[in-house]
């Protein structure tokens, strides 16, 4: 009767996810973005009262007249220092987004089991393996993609507000706020991270997901406790010297993979971050070097990458084997 | 013609306890059967391994085809309505009927709609905001706009007042029933669907003690009231049941000659409440 074909009917899944979980993939992104601006709003609001009863002076110089102080130089470092400030503002949204797929995962295949639902879903012909790759795709793909919406959100709402202030000082702030190639660049480069994180954060996902599955009652238990408590318990060896395996070893690459690879761009390696703090590199361009596109390569083709591909992937075959015949939960 | 549900040997074990204990069953094409058994007799389960949702030992085929290895192709033939509270309550019912649309090769969303335009429900309503007799309306809008071989039905009008549980079978019976079709029920409320059934199983313990069609129940089984002075006469035939009423004595017997019977007292086609009552007396004690 309908044209339905494996694909269609997987979209159609991803959509459900969508309209089930609408507050936590699209709302909270554009509401946090929406409060930062109106934060940034009133800071605005009482800069300007302030700076109109004592003068406002930036290094020494009154407001009005910092943009005929600015040279070619200079101008650079302000676009590199707006980058990062506009990269770095989406933190809030990123924190978010972490929590809201992290809960989301670990009630995909229990909540509805939970509540019995399952059982209309499963009246339906929908493979199992189907139902649940449309629930990575959602949390992984969708949700980030839909965050990385609310970011962009953000960086306008934050431009045309700072466009509009120095507008008001009598600056044309266009030329410097509004370069077209850097904005496409930003967000292009926002495209690309999000299947860099969604690889990533495969063990977190197929963790949180085979917890889902498997639990009969309190899935977030099992998720969180177990590799802490085995954590702890190798921290505990290592202190009674019986046991040759580096607990934090453990800590980073098994409980840190499990629980935490959700938190956008958590692969970055902070350790190169830092040193080039240290080195006194501009910090704009240390994060442009470690967000470019040779660098995600590299990351992408490391050991920690792909044996976490590959462990999530075997927990998300695990989760679907799993989702088969598990029907009942307890509330 | 092939059964629609053929079992052999069909068996479940949860831990220490027997769920299914030697099942066979045979249910033809165009039958309504109502599957029917005191709580944890194993009637969910019975269901469970038909849907494909359970695990089970022996052997089961519906439709021809495996539920444990082809689920996914045996749910466009089969539907099933678990009961009223398993449609997602986030869901909203325009959403609803799209998605069933999106996925269903064998729903009809004219039908679904035509269906749901004589209730009350509007396609902007959430499930949460339903009562629930309206969401078993709008569960059997969608599942009767499939054009299936197989409705499951376990318990589906459990919690229902009068009014909604008349509507929901005569609409199955109106709009959906053929001789195409087969509808497998389970219920605790069989005095009010008894009329409908072709077929009645009755399960006990893991086992079906009775497969019967309703013909050869009314030709088997017979209900007499008898008079104190012959009731030790009733008594020497065997009787499946005898309860006393008025100082009278009702006898249910199975298999016994209608005009021996006649002879003791009036004769009575006996109720599938009271043969369900004699049957599986004893299950709780």
């Amino acid at each position: 009767m309908n044209a339905i074909t494996p694909s269609s009917k997987f979209l159609w899944q991803v959509k459900r996810e969508y309209w089930e979980h609408r507050g936590g993939f699209l709302w909270t992104p554009l509401i946090i973005a929406a409060v930062m601006l109106a934060f940034m709003a009133m800071a605005l609001v009482t800069a300007e009262f302030t700076a109109h009863q004592h003068g406002f002076t930036m290094n020494g110089i009154h407001i009005d007249q910092l943009a005929s102080h600015i040279d070619a130089d200079a101008m650079a470092k302000f676009q590199g220092a707006l980058d990062v400030g506009l990269i770095t503002m989406g933190m809030p949204i990123r924190i978010a987004l972490f929590v809201v797929v992290f809960f989301y995962a670990l009630g995909a295949l229990y909540n509805d089991r939970a509540d019995r639902s399952v059982l209309f879903w499963k009246s339906l012909p929908l493979s199992d393996t189907q139902t649940v790759l449309a629930k990575v795709t959602a949390g992984i793909v969708l949700a980030p993609a839909l965050a990385v919406l609310g970011m962009i959100v953000l960086q306008l709402g934050f431009l045309i507000l700072f466009t509009l202030y120095a507008a008001v000082h009598g600056i044309n702030a266009l030329p410097y706020l509004w370069s077209p190639t850097h904005l496409v660049a930003m967000w292009v480069k926002l495209a690309v991270l999000i299947p860099v994180n969604a690889l990533w954060a495969l063990p977190t996902m197929g963790w949180l997901l085979l917890c889902s599955a498997y639990a009969r009652s309190k899935p977030f238990l099992w998720a969180v406790m177990l590799p802490i408590v085995t954590g702890v318990m190798i921290t505990w060896m290592q202190l009674m010297q019986s046991f040759s395996l580096h607990s934090g070893w453990f800590w980073t690459h098994v409980v840190g993979r499990l629980l935490l690879s959700l938190i956008p761009e958590s692969w970055i390696n902070l350790d190169s971050l830092r040193a080039l703090d240290h080195a006194g590199a501009d910090p704009s361009i240390a994060l442009s070097n470690l967000l470019s596109f040779g660098a995600i390569a590299d990351q992408l083709a490391s050991p920690n990458f792909l044996i976490g591909v590959a462990a999530g992937a075997m927990m998300i075959a695990a989760a679907i084997w799993l989702r088969r015949s598990r029907v009942e939960a307890y509330a | 013609m092939t059964a629609v549900v053929q079992a052999k040997g069909l068996s479940k074990r949860y831990g220490n306890t027997v769920a299914l204990d030697n099942v066979n069953l045979d249910i033809q094409p165009g039958r309504i059967v109502g599957l029917v058994g005191p709580n944890g007799a194993g009637k969910t389960t019975a269901l469970k391994a038909i849907l494909g949702l359970a695990e089970f030992d022996g052997s089961l085929s519906v439709l021809g085809l495996d539920p444990r290895t082809h689920r996914t192709e045996l749910m466009q033939q089969v539907c099933f309505i678990a009961d009223v509270a398993v449609l997602p309550r986030w869901l909203r019912v325009g959403d609803a009927v799209d998605f069933v649309g999106g996925v269903h090769p064998r729903f009809s969303r004219e039908k679904c709609e035509k269906l749901l335009a004589r209730t009350k429900i509007k396609p902007t309503q959430r499930v949460r905001e339903l009562s629930k007799g309206m969401i078993v309306q709008l569960h059997l809008a969608l599942v009767m706009a499939i054009d299936a071989k197989l409705l499951i039905l376990d318990e589906p009008t459990l919690g229902l007042d009068i009014l909604y549980r008349k509507e929901f079978y005569n609409n199955l019976l109106s709009d959906y029933f053929d001789e195409q079709k087969t509808i497998l029920v389970t219920t605790h409320q069989i005095e009010e669907i008894e009329h409908i059934l072709t077929d009645l199983l009755f399960i006990k313990e893991g086992k079906i003690v009775l497969d019967a069609t309703m013909d050869d129940v009314s030709e088997r089984f017979a209900e007499v009231m008898v008079n104190p002075d012959k009731a030790d006469a009733a008594r020497a035939l065997k009787p499946l049941y005898e309860r006393q009423i008025f100082g009278k004595s009702i006898f249910l017997f199975d298999g016994i000659d209608k005009t021996r019977l006649a002879e003791l007292g009036e004769l009575h086609k006996p109720s599938v409440a009271d043969l369900f009552v004699a049957t599986m007396k004893g299950t709780y004690a």
